[in-house]
């Protein structure tokens, strides 16, 4: 058949199956379309057929002969970039990238027909296209730019965003230099990558719960032609188990051994193409002898329960002790009680996970992978194959979304064992319903709070007991969980406190980190609870938390005294001015829709703080390298993962003012084990901090060595040597930087400078309570509408306030709070991992409802700078803040609006409907 | 997976009938394939041999309004029937339907014919063909026939006619004139399954004096097949807006109806209060667009 792609006329055979996104993905090497879900859920495989958006992962091949397809890869033209494209790169649209060519291939045809089209149409076009990184806002001003320009010749410009004027480039706003190839489809990514003789891999998982491997027999599916090696846990070399922290989780479970949920791998295969590698996980035997399912925490405890693991169901008792709670409670004016229940949750990061392990000629493995732990996969790694640690390299890709779902083992080690028996490049990539079965999500959670207060309101004891459902493995389940236990009292001063944390292994799919990481979880509770608490002392809600906010000088719930960078109240009292100037009246009070008697409306708000990076006594540290070439750029180097959230951006920019050097001269080299150096994991809102000034150290040094080679070269002293924009001036000379490079080498000087930086010690939890190095605070207010007849629910509005110390990037900044916000929502309001008795139900996209661009409210983002003292000018933690206080806002929306409180998420329109009738009244409305 | 061997794209009506009829039964059409292909894909529909692609078919590609009825191809996408304006106009139960299904990229491949041949008893352009009381016609080997659109059904996903011999080739709509409207309502629950939780459409003929002198219901899911109302109907008929009582007619509506619990999706007591609720609605939406002076109406 012959069919014209971007104008090129291509004839190819009809091939049994194939999907339109096979055929340009790999036939035609068009790989800018990416596959996200593989069942017309996600969007973001869109191509235009015929001038028209279609889905090109369900659309047969066939469908397209003799018909004009166009790609993301057929938008710019020889004269450069259509409007689209820049305007998504100029207004800071792009952030993991993975979304991008379905986003713009979905607006194209809307535009090309109407540039004029408004807000309305814009979000009706790219309805169905998932953006997980979410800055829905963003996206459709990039549009209206695009839109504007085509229509008018309106300049396309980035947003004029508060920047700072003290500093040459860092708090200025600048375009992110890894968003050019994610506009043109030239950004590659791990399923984007083929080497020649690569096999396909695919895993066979159990499907059970809780059982025993009785049998396995793989002769047949080792016989089937093209099948070059099927592996089983007797096939491991090295250690059987894998995990971040705790070494529990078997890479392949044996016969004899035990299978702890779903996803539990049993055997591994490696063919010449996917159809044969299916048909030899078909072909493979597998018996079992079921077991009795642990399906909750609160059961998992319960003495009776089966035993998952050979230490007991419990993986971690998390304390916090800080003065007698039960006197505190005894002195209270009142005394709520309460218990919330969270969900299981998934990141639904919009790039199914992929590895591929190619070995080397000289017996080393190379895993290519998007992580965001590169040096603990190749620490993993390294383990289950038996070997030292640098005969393994990790090249991390471009990742497309993160959110703390890749920072476990996925297909890295199942890719090398295979390239390890086959000799050959081996390729694991899951499709979306293997990637929800499989990685680690959100922790499920009962909370119960009891808050003692004063009739003031003033918080005098908080008692928590928190149950984590941590799955068949630990995964970070014990951070999580001690993450939640920590922050369970809430950003406020309270005097007598006492937690307990029981996180509880299941035969549910293991919960691992997700961006809020147990407080999101907590947040919702605590800050429910302080509203109920507001109602019954009829105090404001902004003034009870006014009044209780932590602040420079207060001690936390764990003991540690906060010295500086508390800018909870300035959030509170910003969200606060900007709610009621749009109230009018009082926020809180539920309101009539004119004309829609069944709608009411109402703002709620809700605090929050989260730890900048690993704290507890854990080491933190990066290491990061800078150099200085001979034609005047300079390169940052440096392991830690890009997933979306801007660390390119900040890392160069941070160097730029240092070397001041424009940011287009300073190439970022990110997550090659070989390459760059360890700058830790990506996980906790560190990189900016921690990462961010080892570079801003190294990128010192370099300065350092150049002065004092100039200095030496021109015999002054180096405080008489200058740097302006890429130019060294001395002595009434201008060198480029590349002079300076090449004075430096015929000195003997490596232009080069490494930096491992430690961050600030923290204590462990049970001995002294410093627990952080720094915390970042938000304050949010949400304005919802509820249709009190069918119970569905809009947010209006978001304001979101957030302090981040310094923010260094405030497009990025931007695009994150507008991320943040929206996974928030899809917490409170669609997000529900479902699992029965340990069998995954939501096994499919259509089954896991993320908010798309027609649930975005308006979102307000105000920046609040309260600077540490030693991050990196300033900065802390970004990118969980931004997204804990939304759930329980839009919840204590909910309650003003409809008197209903929520004490379950996400919030189940049926139940919400039928509640409010059942109790036959509303609050009385204005 | 949806591995089929044989992509067949017939241009005639004929072409497609021998086409299915020499696979012998291991044949299905498919016109946008956006049902079909997922629930082979995810294994609610067994492994399918051959394609039979009828989007290329002419006569079943088009619309043709002829004075007071429309003629829609069963191959005609859901975008193009949204924007047909004769039938924004005239059939606004249909256009709203066809007009929440999926987003902008599957109405441009998904059918009319497609969502009907589905049977489910809550496919949106299914119900809102029924209250418009559509026509279907069906072709088999050397035969063509019209039937009316509740004739199609047998059961949840069943057809009364061969999907695997025999043509959708399209649908009789009547249009509607003066003092006529018709109007879609839906709702979902953006959690759990996405599947609408209730659809009801609703059609109706006023008299000069704003009373109801004729109307037809339907809606899903509501039972085994897409549902005509009848009791909800005859407890609005002969009324005027003012003169509606809804708590009655919400009751006749969950008479006719055997609502069930769909686990993840929506419970039994649920959909008893939405019934209500949503009935009202539509009811309402369809009377003002009825009552509107016919200048106003296009």
């Amino acid at each position: 058949m012959r069919l014209w792609v971007n104008d090129i006329a291509y004839d190819v055979e009809p091939a049994p199956g194939e999907m339109l996104s096979t055929l340009l993905r790999e036939r035609l090497g068009l790989t800018g379309t990416k596959i996200g879900c593989d069942e017309a859920e996600c969007g973001i495989c869109t191509v235009l057929l015929d001038d028209e958006p279609v889905l090109s992962c369900t659309l047969p091949a066939p469908k397209a002969a003799g018909r004009r397809v166009r790609t993301i890869e057929g938008v710019a033209t020889d004269d450069g970039l259509h409007p689209l494209q820049e305007a998504f790169v100029a207004l800071g649209a792009v952030q993991c990238g993975f979304c991008i060519p379905g986003q713009i291939m979905a607006a194209l045809p809307l535009l090309e027909s109407n540039p004029n089209a408004s807000e309305g149409e814009i979000r009706e076009a790219l309805k169905d296209t998932l953006c997980r990184c979410a800055g829905y806002p963003t996206i459709v001003r990039a549009v209206q730019a695009a839109g504007a320009n085509m229509e008018r010749g309106t300049p396309i410009e980035p947003p004029p965003l508060p920047e700072t004027d003290t500093t040459y480039i860092v708090g200025h706003v600048m375009v992110r230099p890894d968003a050019l190839p994610k506009v043109t489809g030239k950004a590659l990514y791990a399923d984007d990558f083929s080497y020649p003789g690569m096999l396909i891999g695919k895993t066979l998982r159990a499907g059970i719960p809780h059982a025993t491997v009785l049998r396995l027999e793989t002769e047949a599916a080792r016989r089937l032609s093209g099948v070059r090696a099927v592996l089983t846990a007797a096939d491991i070399p090295g250690e059987h188990n894998h995990g971040l922290v705790v070494k529990d989780w078997p890479a392949l479970v044996g016969i004899g051994e035990k299978v702890r949920y779903v996803g539990d791998a049993v055997a591994i295969v490696a063919a010449d193409s996917e159809e044969i590698a299916r048909q030899a996980l078909a072909l493979i035997e597998a018996e079992y002898e079921t077991l009795p399912v642990v399906s909750d925490p609160v059961q998992s405890r319960q003495p009776e329960a089966p035993v998952l693991h050979e230490k007991g169901n419990l993986l971690k008792h998390i304390k916090v002790r800080k003065g007698d709670v039960e006197a505190g409670l005894a002195e209270a004016a009142l005394v709520l009680d309460e218990t919330f229940y969270t969900p299981i949750t998934e990141h639904a990061f919009l790039e199914p996970e992929c590895s591929i392990a190619r070995p080397l000629p000289d017996g080393r493995i190379e895993i290519v992978v998007g992580s965001q732990i590169p040096y603990s996969d190749r620490e993993q790694v390294a383990r289950c194959l038996g070997l030292r640690h640098e005969q393994v390299r990790v090249i991390g890709t471009l990742i497309g979304g993160g959110f703390g779902g890749k920072e476990d083992i996925a297909g890295q080690i199942h890719a090398a064992l295979l390239a390890q028996a086959t000799g050959k490049p081996v390729k694991i990539l899951y499709d979306r319903h293997e990637s929800l079965l499989v990685h680690p999500k959100r922790h499920a959670t009962q909370i119960r709070v009891r808050l003692g207060a004063a009739q003031d309101g003033r918080l005098i004891a908080c008692e928590t007991e928190l149950y984590g459902d941590t799955g068949a493995y630990a995964s970070l389940g014990e951070k999580v969980m001690t993450r939640a236990t920590t922050h369970s009292a809430g950003p406020y001063v309270v005097p007598h406190v006492k937690a307990d944390c029981y996180a509880m292994y299941t035969n549910n799919p293991p919960a691992g980190a997700f961006r809020g990481f147990g407080v999101t979880q907590s947040a919702f509770a605590i800050e429910s609870v302080l509203d109920e608490l507001a109602e019954r002392l009829h105090l404001d809600p902004v003034e009870l938390r006014r009044r209780n906010a932590l602040r420079v000088g207060a001690v936390t719930n764990t003991g540690q005294l906060l010295t500086e960078s508390v800018g909870l109240i300035e959030c509170i009292d910003r969200v606060d001015a900007e709610m009621r100037r749009r109230a009018g009246g009082d926020p809180f009070r539920s309101r009539r829709v004119a004309g829609q008697p069944h709608l009411r409306r109402a703002w709620g708000i809700a605090a929050a703080y989260k730890n900048t990076g690993l704290g507890g006594g854990a080491p933190d540290r990066a290491t990061a390298e800078v150099e200085l070439y001979d034609d005047g750029t300079a390169e940052v180097r440096t392991s830690s993962a890009e997933i979306g959230q801007g660390l390119v951006a900040v890392l160069q920019m941070i160097a730029a003012e240092e070397l001041r050097l424009s940011p287009e001269r300073i190439h970022v080299l990110l997550s090659d084990t070989d390459l760059t150096p360890d700058g830790g994991p990506t996980t906790a809102s560190r990189q900016t901090y921690v990462t961010g000034n080892a570079v801003r150290f190294a990128a010192e040094g370099v300065r350092q060595a150049m002065s004092a080679a100039l200095a030496e070269r021109f015999d002054l002293p180096p405080e008489q040597v200058k740097f302006v924009e890429g130019l060294a001036q001395v002595d009434g000379q201008r060198l480029s930087y590349g002079d300076v490079a090449r004075v430096m080498k015929a000195e003997g000087r490596e232009p080069r400078a490494s930096y491992e930086y430690w961050a600030p010690a923290t204590q462990p939890l049970d001995s002294g309570g410093r627990m952080h190095f720094a915390f970042s605070f938000a304050a949010q207010a949400a304005e919802v509408e509820v249709d009190t007849e069918t119970g569905e629910v809009r947010v209006l509005c978001i304001v979101a306030a957030n302090d981040v110390g310094r923010a260094i990037n405030p497009l990025g900044l931007l695009g994150q709070v507008e991320g943040g916000v929206m996974m928030g929502l899809g917490n409170a309001l669609t997000e529900e991992f479902i699992v029965e008795d340990g069998r995954v139900f939501s096994d499919h996209l259509a089954r896991y409802r993320m908010p798309g661009i027609s649930h975005t409210p308006e979102i307000v983002s105000i920046v609040v700078e309260h600077p540490t003292s030693e991050g990196p000018h300033g900065a802390k933690g970004v990118g969980e803040i931004v997204s804990i206080p939304t759930t329980p806002a839009i919840t204590n929306a909910i309650a003003f609006a409809t008197g209903v409180r929520i004490r379950r998420l996400p919030v189940d329109q049926d139940w919400l409907a039928l509640e409010i009738a059942r109790r036959g009244a509303l609050p009385e409305a204005i | 997976m949806t591995d089929w061997q044989r992509y067949l794209q017939p241009e005639k009506v004929e072409e497609a009938l021998a086409a299915l009829d020499s696979a012998g039964g291991r044949a299905r059409l498919v016109a946008g394939g956006t049902d079909l292909l997922l629930d082979i894909q995810q294994g609610r529909h067994p492994p399918v041999e051959v394609l039979v692609d009828v989007a290329g078919i002419h006569e079943m590609g088009h619309i043709r309004v002829d004075g007071d009825v429309a003629l829609i191809g069963a191959a005609v996408p859901h975008a193009t029937i949204v924007d047909y304006p004769e039938l924004k106009a005239r059939a606004s139960a249909l256009t709203e339907a066809c007009g929440l299904i999926g987003g902008p990229q599957v109405r441009v491949v998904a059918t009319l014919g497609g969502n009907v041949a589905h049977a489910l008893p809550a496919g949106d352009g299914t119900i809102a063909l029924l209250a418009l009381d559509a026509q279907a016609e069906l072709a088999s080997p050397g035969k063509r026939e019209w039937l009316p659109l509740a004739d199609l059904f047998a059961g949840p996903g069943q057809t009364t006619f061969d999907r695997s011999r025999q043509v959708l080739v399209g649908f009789r709509v009547p249009l509607s004139g003066d003092r006529e409207a018709s109007a879609f309502y839906r709702v979902m629950r953006p959690q759990g399954v996405a599947i609408a939780i209730l659809n009801v459409a609703c059609w109706m003929r006023l008299t000069t004096g704003g009373e109801i002198e004729a109307i037809r219901i339907s809606c899903g899911p509501a039972g085994p097949m897409p549902l005509r109302c009848r009791q909800a109907e005859a407890a609005l008929l002969g009324l005027s807006l003012s003169a509606m009582d809804w708590d009655n007619a919400g009751e006749a509506l969950l008479q006719d109806a055997r609502f069930r619990t769909s686990p993840h999706r929506a419970t039994l007591e649920y959909r008893k209060h939405l019934a209500g609720i949503v009935l009202k609605r539509v009811v309402t939406a369809a009377y003002h667009r009825a009552a509107r002076p016919a200048t106003e109406a296009a």
